[in-house]
């Protein structure tokens, strides 16, 4: 810190200084400083010494945020969301020092911020992975580079690669356990980017959200097709994508402003204001099939085995085909039950196991139409 | 100081594809010439769409991470930026600069420039890759260079780039010879023993990430291996030739500067220590404290 708070202050309080509850007023060469129920006058040179505990804790903050903290807005408004100093949320300077004492703590997305104080009320902040809450920072790879962070974000726990970065697929293990404000936000924004700024934009009112068929509209060369994806489509597409287990983005966006989708907007954080690149990508993919009319077949199954094919489409939907047990033969999507049930049902001509029910070819069964 | 953002194509299935972008970006936040380098995509995220809103400057300048005008740089990314008022660069196709212009949703002032891949010194960062690959400074006497471009796909002024930089290498009189080729169009990479007599012959493929075109199809097509998955030797033999693939221009570190020199082509104040500190290769990783 170059600068004594106090005579930062000094300066500031020529115009009246007002924040946080802080009060300060220069009356030539006296600063009168005060809070809720404490108020003293120092010399303009003064230091912080001078000043009572709790004074001197409001001037610090006054500091923090008026000389350390950045300016920008979203990433400002970050901060004091993070440490529970928002508009709205009533606690004084003495009782958050108190808390940043031991340290605040909030979720984003699978992120755990925490905010600490560190000396003359500057702040320091921690990132790490929220189900790493309590492991010891001797165990986690300690990051420090906005380089990390783009490491982090680019592959999951079973190193694959995300393409979604706001999927809930974030690894473990990692920890950036000293940063700055610029810093923090720099590190969030690779991790999430774009989404304090659009939570910011939400808080102000001032999010531009842009539906489904605006989006589809704007949609040129390959893409140009997404507007074609029927309304119930968009409703099944919604499920496939944009549900919490998926993304840790809020949907604000539906078909149309008038045309809300029934799917459930999730309760992330932050929001997500237009389709995403994957989404329309997918949808792309959906328009293509959705252009294919339907036929019905027939095929011989047990109940069993009919049950086995629902648990088998569940499995792979939800992601959970790693976590049946090799010898567990009483889940249907087994690999070994799969196995025997292609054998039985699906080998050779794998198209013959289902009948064209009013006897035409299977082989024209993709034919378009 | 000025703020970029440098815009690439990403991708939803390779992550090598926004590596380039990424890499660039923290090279040249260690140069300390940019108050900001933003990194953009429109296959990942940041997305175009909401790139600049991350970038806390009311003036930005913004670097296409492509070899070519076309469809992206025409089209997509002043469409995705919300650029106010775009009409084009007034460009032969390899000409573009930089248009001032406005972005609709954030009223920043926006330095669109052209892609790196047209710029002049684009022609160093291919014979920066003929030198790494090769190991040799200076690599060039009694040497082919192939420059490969995709080809007429979809857009012209692609193979109009790749001509461009071999004409501009041919001109240097360094290599032995230099020859512009192509996937899609004669005369065409497959064939590149066809087109040289030098015994030693550097390819470099104008692509700005390394993925299915330079990873797969160009090593099979050139004969370098019958599988890329088994990898191939650099050099590598083919018809008594020794082949020495570079993989894509645009993961050379030097192509960073390229960047800048746009944004410097556009009016921002680059400060000389981008040009002081150049790298061949090695990590300069900033750590934040």
């Amino acid at each position: 810190m170059d600068r004594d708070p106090v005579e930062a202050l000094a300066k500031a309080a020529a115009d009246g200084v007002e924040f946080d509850g802080l009060s300060a007023r220069l009356d030539g060469e006296r600063l009168h400083v005060a809070t809720e129920g404490s108020t003293t006058t120092v010399a303009a040179d003064g230091t912080l010494a001078d000043l009572p505990a709790p004074l001197a804790a409001s001037v610090t903050n006054w500091f923090y945020w008026d000389a350390i903290a950045p300016e920008q807005s979203a990433g400002r408004a970050f901060l004091r969301w993070l440490e529970g100093a928002s508009e709205g949320e009533q606690s004084t300077v003495p009782e958050r020092y108190d808390a940043l004492e031991t340290g605040v703590s909030r979720e984003w997305g699978q992120l755990l911020l925490t905010a600490r104080l560190a000396d003359q009320g500057t702040r320091r902040y921690e990132v790490r992975h929220v189900d790493d809450q309590d492991v010891p920072i001797s165990e986690l790879a300690v990051k420090t580079a906005l380089d990390d962070a783009t490491a982090i974000a680019r592959r999951d726990d079973r190193d694959r690669y995300r393409p979604l970065k706001t999927a809930p697929t974030l690894p473990r293990g990692w920890v950036f356990p000293d940063l700055g404000p610029d810093a923090v936000l720099s590190i969030v924004g690779e991790l999430y980017p774009a989404t304090i700024e659009n939570w910011y934009r939400e808080r102000e009112g001032d999010l531009d959200v842009t539906h489904y068929r605006e989006a589809a509209q704007r949609q040129t060369g390959r893409y140009q097709s997404v507007s074609e994806l029927p309304s119930e489509a968009l409703e099944w597409a919604a499920e496939a994508c944009c549900v919490d287990p998926e993304c840790l983005k809020r949907r604000e966006w539906d078909e149309t402003e008038d045309e809300v989708l029934d799917v459930p907007r999730g309760d992330g954080s932050f929001p997500c204001r237009e389709p995403c690149s994957l989404f329309v990508a997918a949808a792309k993919e959906w328009t293509s099939l959705e252009d294919e009319a339907t036929r019905t077949y027939e095929i011989e199954l047990t109940p069993s085995e009919r049950d086995q094919l629902e648990a088998i489409v569940d499995a792979v939907a939800d992601g959970q085909t790693d976590q049946i047990r090799e010898a567990d033969l009483g889940a249907g999507a087994n690999r070994y039950r799969a196995r025997y049930l292609r054998a039985k049902r699906f080998e050779g001509d794998a198209s013959g196991a289902f009948e064209m029910a009013d006897g035409s070819d299977p082989s024209e069964e993709h034919t378009t139409e | 100081m000025p703020t970029l953002v440098v815009a690439a194509h990403g991708s939803h299935l390779n992550p090598a594809s926004s590596r380039p972008a990424h890499e660039h970006a923290r090279r040249l936040r260690a140069t300390g010439a940019f108050d900001t380098v933003q990194p953009a995509f429109w296959k990942e995220q940041p997305h175009f769409r909401e790139a600049l809103r991350t970038v806390p400057s009311e003036e930005i300048y913004l670097v296409p991470l492509f070899i070519s005008e076309g469809y992206f740089t025409e089209q997509v990314i002043p469409r995705e930026f919300r650029l106010a008022g775009w009409s084009g660069w007034e460009s032969d196709g390899t000409s573009a600069v930089a248009a001032t212009l406005s972005a609709q949703d954030t009223a920043q002032t926006v330095h669109y420039c052209g892609p790196v891949g047209t710029h002049d010194a684009m022609s160093d960062v291919i014979v920066r890759r003929a030198e790494s690959v090769t190991g040799d400074p200076d690599v060039g006497e009694g040497v082919g260079l192939a420059v490969v471009g995709h080809g007429t796909e979809r857009n012209e002024n692609s193979a109009k780039a790749v001509r461009y930089h071999a004409d501009r290498i041919r001109a240097r009189d360094r290599f032995g010879e230099v020859q512009a080729l192509f996937m899609d169009e004669e005369p065409a990479v497959d064939d590149v023993t066809d087109y040289f007599e030098s015994s030693d012959v550097v390819v470099v493929p104008l692509f700005i990430a390394d993925g299915y075109h330079t990873q797969e199809d160009i090593p099979e097509d050139m004969g370098l291996t019958d599988d890329y998955r088994t990898g191939w030797d650099t050099p590598a033999t083919v018809d008594g030739h020794r082949i020495w693939y570079a993989g894509a221009v645009g993961t050379e570190p030097l192509l960073a500067e390229v960047v800048a020199e746009r944004a410097a082509d556009a009016g921002a104040e680059v400060n000389d220590r981008l040009r002081t500190e150049p790298e061949r290769s090695g990590d300069d990783t900033v750590s934040f404290c």
